[in-house]
């Protein structure tokens, strides 16, 4: 079973292809990372595979219905957007919306559950917009968990936040993917993706350049070739880590 | 619920005291009785066709302008969105103002507001053809501040080339907006558009939530962005259309009541659109109150009791924002 399949995926700005057919297909799970340089089309392929955007090729939820994609993605855009000074409870349920609305106990379960994830228990009658940047980060993720889709696309979801915040983060992915959910996150930090994710995508000017086992797709060549990184990829006993040694030019 | 039900009880009581003001003063018996058609003939005229039409129209108006108001605001995301910067109501004033000067209002009662109401309807298609089907929430600004520029600049070229100055000095009063003597044929024009347009309104409750999120957020929660802005711009050209066809163009009510109900409402969008109608329609309630105990011999015209209400608000909030920063 897939949760999200692409089929040739381009989406072009100009005649510049920003996505050149990617194709790759996701499970339940699985934890994804999708990685690349600055500007080599990961949130562009995220946000297409959405329907968020225009694009070619075909993706299993942007043929969808808008509530029932809704129902089978959680989205986590990177700008961390709150317009109104509404509670944290307010925003977390807001994960609700493309559910049936009768079910209200359900619904104060999911919220609850969402909350207490990102240990945000204490913080629910709080204004979402008086928190700092990093609480407003797992409020966020907190609304996106609330949506209990089976796959959630987080765009960067641990830029910004202090190092134990990330790692908790990534944890409570790997902890939805155990639990049968799938995962698709774009990170930055390739130690944190070696170490956290079951499965990486490399992306490289918009074509999918490698997809495996970290540790099959982090080799020195791609490192070198894709990211102009001269790296080793250490093993340690609490897993990869990843040593920049320098610039190529 | 629990900031709905003080709400609709200040309208009513707002509503009833606008009944029983006017030139005549008639004992509270004569107003009710008036109204359902009892007692003096001539009471029941004076209730039923003066001051019902009067009260009636200040609560709708009001009830237009801050409805569509915060549906601008929660649609926009901006605390200063009101529902003038999409030119909705500048387009209706235009309309309007070439009903008078053209002579053709004088020749037909009904000719002002329908004029207006043309022109505000004119004002949405032409930002809709401006603003492109998938245009976001800032392209949707331009498209509105180049309609509203349009439309008082060639407010100003009518004026300006007018030879005729009765025509020019009533477009001046009508621009200042008022709701006194307006008949029963107004009501029943603006009662359904604004009805219409209302309703529209209050659909947008879970899409602008959602939009808290920002516009990615929403669409990716199931919300279509098309639909969203297509409802909130045919409901705000048919509410505010309508009110500023009656009323003429009555400012602020759409920017200071979502704002003052927001902190009740803790924020959120779609509990602010009923409370910010209720409101609308309290706050031009009592400015229409005060614009006949201020100055009950001069026709002090409503729109500007509202600016003259709405900017010390306004320095309050300035006070309240720089206080918390």
């Amino acid at each position: 079973m897939s949760l999200l399949t692409l089929d040739a995926l381009t989406v072009t700005r100009g005649q510049c292809p920003v996505v050149d057919g990617v194709t790759l297909s996701i499970g339940p799970g699985e934890c994804v990372g999708l990685i690349g340089p600055n500007g080599a089309g990961k949130t562009t392929l995220m946000r297409a595979a959405l329907g968020l955007m225009p694009h070619g090729g075909t993706s299993s939820l942007s043929s969808l219905p808008a509530r029932e994609r809704a129902r089978a993605a959680a989205w986590l855009p990177q700008a961390r957007e709150i317009a109104w000074p509404v509670s944290v409870e307010t925003l977390v349920a807001l994960g609700r919306l493309p559910h049936d609305s009768r079910a209200g106990a359900l619904r104060a379960d999911a919220v609850g559950a969402a909350l207490s994830r990102m240990g945000l228990e204490g913080f629910r009658q709080r204004k979402a917009t008086e928190l700092s940047g990093g609480e407003q980060a797992r409020v966020l993720i907190a609304r996106a968990l609330a949506q209990e889709a089976p796959l959630l696309l987080a765009d960067e979801p641990i830029a910004g936040l202090d190092p134990a915040a990330q790692i908790a983060t990534l944890r409570i992915f790997e902890t939805l993917a155990r639990e049968g959910h799938a995962v698709l996150t774009s990170l930055h930090d390739l130690t944190l993706a070696a170490r956290h994710c079951t499965r990486l995508l490399l992306l490289d000017r918009g074509k999918l350049a490698a997809d495996g086992p970290p540790l099959d797709v982090l080799t020195e060549d791609t490192l070198a070739q894709v990211f102009h990184l001269r790296a080793h990829m250490l093993q340690t006993e609490h897993g990869p880590l990843l040593q920049p040694l320098g610039v190529l030019p | 619920m629990r900031l709905a039900l003080p709400l609709a009880a200040l309208v009513l009581a707002l509503f009833f005291t606008s009944l029983g003001l006017g030139y005549a003063a008639l004992p509270p018996r004569a107003v009710l009785g008036g109204l359902i058609g009892l007692g003096d003939p001539l009471h029941v005229m004076v209730m039923q066709e003066i001051r019902l039409p009067r009260s009636a129209l200040a609560a709708l108006v009001g009830a237009a302008l801050g409805l569509s108001g915060a549906a601008m605001q929660g649609y926009l995301r901006n605390p200063l969105a009101e529902p003038g910067l999409i030119g909705v109501s500048g387009s209706a004033a235009l309309g309007a103002v070439l009903a008078l000067q053209t002579g053709l209002a004088a020749a037909f009662a009904l000719a002002l507001p329908l004029m207006a109401l043309l022109f505000a309807l004119g004002a949405v298609a032409l930002i809709l053809l401006l603003a492109g089907p998938r245009g976001g929430s800032l392209v949707l600004i331009l498209a509105g501040i180049a309609v509203s520029a349009l439309a008082g600049a060639l407010t100003s070229l009518v004026l300006n080339l007018s030879s005729n100055p009765y025509a020019t000095y009533e477009i001046v009063f009508w621009m200042m907006g008022s709701v006194a003597d307006r008949s029963l044929t107004h009501l029943t024009l603006a009662l359904p558009l604004i009805a219409l347009g209302g309703a529209a309104l209050l659909t947008l409750g879970r899409g602008l939530d959602a939009l808290t999120l920002g516009e990615d957020g929403a669409q990716a929660l199931g919300i279509s962005l098309t639909s969203l802005r297509l409802r909130l711009l045919f409901g705000t050209a048919a509410a505010v259309g309508a009110a500023t066809a009656v009323a003429g163009a009555v400012g602020f009510v759409g920017l200071v009541v979502p704002h003052l109900l927001r902190p009740l409402c803790g924020a959120r969008p779609s509990r602010l659109l009923w409370a910010s109608a209720l409101g609308g329609a309290a706050m031009l309630l009592a400015a229409d109150i005060a614009v006949r105990l201020i100055l009950p011999e001069r026709d002090l015209k409503l729109g500007v009791v509202m600016a003259l209400i709405g900017a010390p608000l306004f320095l309050h909030l300035i006070y309240k924002t720089r206080r918390g920063l």
